[in-house]
């Protein structure tokens, strides 16, 4: 037997490696786009991007939807969904209000950490569900997004918290800047990283994406995939939890219907992003531009002067687009593989 | 019972593995595996022979904790183990090379083979230069060019088995079954996976090695275990047994009596094959079916059996070649035409590909033939039903009323489901793929039956099935592949299931895997 060495792994030095991989992955054309529409409002009007509100605006509007996008691919790597964040988003932004109201002199971070953990439980409910349920995510997180929302209805009924009910503290973290960018908006760059860095070098991390390849080889390899999956909706949940609080602290008013129908921007967010919806391939970091993508295009739309109904159509377009992209590009990528099979 | 516990193991050359004993597993109310019994011993490779349905890989799932034995006993290293996963089993120190790759197709090559246990490094981050490396040394080993670093889609069958190879080697595992494993390689490749396979055991470790190719077994297996039925039946050392003394044993009974055929006048050519091809699948498939004929294609899974019939009716394209009905040329890779020459075709799986599990059974029978049955666009139930009832009549499906549904049936009413579905178009030639699969021998005897009478009918059968007494049984002739071509043509009178059997494994033609 020959046991010389025929593979030579490193024909082309990581450096170079890592340099094509970026330029030719899907998130820089999504970065191209989101450049490209920030040039054409800016082009328009010089405020979008060249005035102190029009900066700060263009980076904090994106971090609620960047919460829930990041938690939305953790679960749809794994080949699951989770429609419920939104009605999570309400329950834990209402909770934020009701404490400040009821709690006068509550410490910031206790709220934080209480919304963050109202999310994880609700996500907990999901991941359980659907871990050991064995019904689709779909069904389940529908079912959970009516619940949620439920429970704040009759908790919140016609009441809604105003600016005036909470701490300036809080409501400062709204437009609190660092170094000229927003608190909040770091809140959720801070997340991204947590996250995005955990699905890359931890073994937990890339288990998750065994599982939504192909999830029955998980099983046969072994891997823990109920309490994988549980965890991933734990960790939307949660940061769904987090969305609440910024929430809040964003808007200062927080009635019954915060937050109705993102669930499905944050499902477009990351589809746009590069995250194939039937799990395995995907970074939270797509899904990140993703958001911002689709919030800024909804900011620059009027600017440019098109009508509202056009606003809408084109965020559908702008995912359909993707999707297509993506069937294009993986049908590429395959032919591609197999010729470099054949060609070997 | 006492976990397993992988420091007190003793390994002495010699010294059993694994050991089973009178291992029993049901599924429902089919007994896959009877009594199986396999006694693995250090520093051994170990041949599992069988039929396709001896029970050889459900002994398998049971070693690799996939499935849990009813009864008996299994024993890992001298100690009483069940395992309820895969990481339990795996954690012992055995590694199992299934039939089917299972890889995960958006992953690199490197984090198929360590997914789960990749190399960390001082701060619990997966060192990925590390993984590369080792993937990269494995596939030196194994002699083969793999980019460790690109995904697994797209992958040959070969180079998956070749990543599920490495894989096994690398978990370091004193027991490694693998599930045929050649099936897929060429004849280097074989001879690699050998070279690999006898430096293992010269480390003292155990193989167990599954295969229907006899000369891989003789050259390379110390011991060989037949079974056949779910049962043991013997374990010899390979020097001292032979080819047909391990066919006899396999095949074992008298098969030409179980599955009457009755014979019928044959007619008119209706079915004919010419020079088929599908790159990579099939290769210049040339055969005719005579009206009342019944033929069957054998052979091994895997060989292209079921791509050709699926070929055939159009549901995949072809490369070159052609098929004609009654004389007249079907387009290729369009089943509305071939259903409108008068073919049916009723697949292997027919949960998912033959049956609306969710429908009636009137739904399903007259399910192909419901844009005759409209009046106006409309499709009514008491159309359906008046079309479905003589079908399910005459084949005694046994269900309180038309409006059941299918997925409440047992198996094989489900399959008579699927075969009046196609009988109510009409057809001059009906495939059938594995007819009586995952059926009870009762209702089993009623599809031969029934086929045979269709056959009498004037009806052309095109039969697929891996189990050798229905094909030795039911066909007037029977076409075996191997490899995407067809091997041997052999008439009623001349088939047995040595003729078959060595056709089908190439038995005859040895490729170079000896030394």
């Amino acid at each position: 037997m020959s046991t010389d060495l025929m593979v030579a792994p490193s024909r082309v030095s990581p450096v170079r490696r890592a340099v094509t991989s970026v330029v030719r992955s899907r998130e820089i054309a999504i970065v191209g786009v989101l450049l490209a529409v920030i040039a054409v409002a800016t082009y328009k009007s010089n405020a979008f991007l060249f005035s102190s509100n029009g900066w700060r605006d263009l980076l904090l509007t994106p971090s609620i939807l960047l919460l829930l996008a990041v938690g939305q691919t953790v679960v749809i790597i794994t080949r699951n969904v989770d429609l419920s964040v939104g009605s999570t988003l309400a329950l834990t932004a209402y909770l934020t209000g009701r404490l400040f109201v009821d709690h006068p002199g509550i410490p910031i971070v206790v709220v934080f950490a209480a919304g963050v953990l109202m999310g994880s439980l609700l996500g907990l409910v999901n991941g359980i569900l659907v871990a050991f349920g064995k019904v689709p995510a779909l069904v389940i997180t529908l079912g959970t997004l009516y619940i949620y929302r439920g429970i704040v209805l009759s908790w919140a009924g016609s009441d809604r918290i105003n600016a005036s009910d909470l701490p300036h503290g809080f409501l400062a973290l709204g437009t609190k800047q660092i170094l000229s960018i927003p608190v909040l908006t770091l809140i959720g760059a801070v997340a991204l990283a947590l996250v995005g860095y955990y699905l890359w070098t931890a073994r937990g991390g890339r288990e998750l994406y065994a599982i939504g390849s192909d999830p029955d080889a998980a099983v046969l390899y072994g891997l823990k995939v109920n309490r994988r999956v549980l965890s991933a909706f734990v960790v939307s949940g949660a940061l769904a939890g987090l969305a609440g609080v910024v929430y809040t602290a964003r808007y200062g008013t927080v009635s019954s219907g915060a937050g109705l129908g993102i669930e499905l921007q944050a499902v477009g967010a990351a589809v746009i992003g590069g995250v194939a919806i039937f799990g395995g391939s995907g970074t939270v970091w797509g899904a990140a531009v993703g958001s911002i993508l689709l919030v800024t295009i909804n900011r620059a739309l009027p600017v440019v002067g098109i009508p509202d109904f056009w606003q809408r159509a084109v965020v559908g377009g702008l995912i359909l687009g993707a999707v297509c992209l993506d069937r294009v590009l993986s049908a590429r990528r395959a032919r591609k593989l197999v010729e470099a099979r054949d060609a070997s | 019972m006492k976990p397993f516990n992988k420091a007190d193991l003793v390994q002495e050359p010699g010294s059993l593995v694994l050991e089973l004993r009178d291992v029993r597993k049901s599924f429902g109310a089919v007994a896959a595996l009877r009594s199986g019994t396999l006694a693995v011993a250090a520093g051994s490779i170990h041949a599992l022979v069988g039929e396709n349905g001896a029970g050889k890989s459900t002994l398998v799932k049971i070693v690799a904790g996939v499935h849990r034995l009813d009864s008996g006993v299994f024993r890992f290293q001298g100690q009483d183990v069940e395992f309820t996963s895969t990481a339990e089993s795996k954690a012992a120190g055995i590694a199992v090379i299934y039939q089917e790759p299972t890889l995960f197709p958006d992953l690199s090559v490197t984090e198929n083979i360590f997914m789960g246990r990749q190399p960390l490094d001082g701060f619990r981050r997966i060192d990925r230069a590390a993984m590369h490396d080792e993937a990269a040394g494995l596939f030196g080993r194994l002699g083969v060019a793999i980019d460790p670093r690109r995904p697994a889609l797209g992958l040959s069958i070969a180079d998956q088995q070749i990543i599920e190879i490495a894989k096994a080697i690398s978990l370091d595992a004193s027991l490694l079954v693998m599930d045929e494993p050649t099936a897929a390689l060429s004849g280097v490749e074989v001879d690699r996976l050998f070279a690999v396979a006898r430096s293992l055991r010269d480390e003292g470790r155990a193989l167990v090695f599954i295969s229907h190719r006899f000369d891989e077994v003789f050259a390379l297996c110390d011991t060989v275990t037949v079974m056949r039925d779910g049962e043991y039946i013997a374990t010899n050392d390979i020097s001292k047994t032979s080819v047909p003394e391990m066919v006899s044993m396999m095949v074992g009974r008298e098969v030409g009596e179980l599955f009457p055929k009755t014979p019928a006048e044959l007619g008119e050519v209706v079915l004919e094959v010419n020079g088929l091809d599908s790159t990579g699948v099939f290769h210049d498939v040339t055969f005719q079916v005579r009206a009342g004929e019944i033929v069957a294609l054998a052979g091994l899974v895997g060989s292209g059996r079921s791509e050709i019939a699926r070929a055939i009716f159009g549901v995949d394209a072809y490369g070159s070649g052609s098929v004609r009905m009654a004389g007249k040329q079907i387009a290729p890779h369009r089943p509305r035409a071939a259903i409108r020459a008068g073919m049916a075709f009723i697949p292997e799986d027919r949960r998912k590909q033959g049956l609306i599990t969710d429908g009636s059974v009137a739904r399903n029978v007259a399910g192909v033939i419901r844009g005759g049955l409209a009046r106006a666009g409309l499709l009514t139930s008491g159309a359906e039903n008046r079309a479905a009832g003589p079908w399910a009549g005459r084949l005694e499906v046994k269900t309180s009323a038309l409006d059941a549904k299918a997925s409440t049936m047992s198996g094989g009413n489900q399959q008579k489901v699927v075969i009046a579905k196609w009988l109510a178009t009409k057809p001059k030639l009906l495939i059938i793929d594995e007819p009586t699969r995952g059926i009870d021998v009762g209702t089993k005897a009623e599809v031969h039956r029934l086929l045979s009478e269709l056959a009498g009918e004037g009806l052309a059968i095109l039969m697929i099935s891996s189990e050798l007494p229905e094909v030795l049984g039911m066909a007037d002739r029977v076409l075996v592949v191997s490899e995407g071509r067809i091997s041997a043509d052999i008439a009623r009178a001349d088939a047995t299931a040595e003729s078959v059997m060595s056709a089908a494994t190439g038995a005859d033609t040895a490729t170079e895997a000896s030394r």
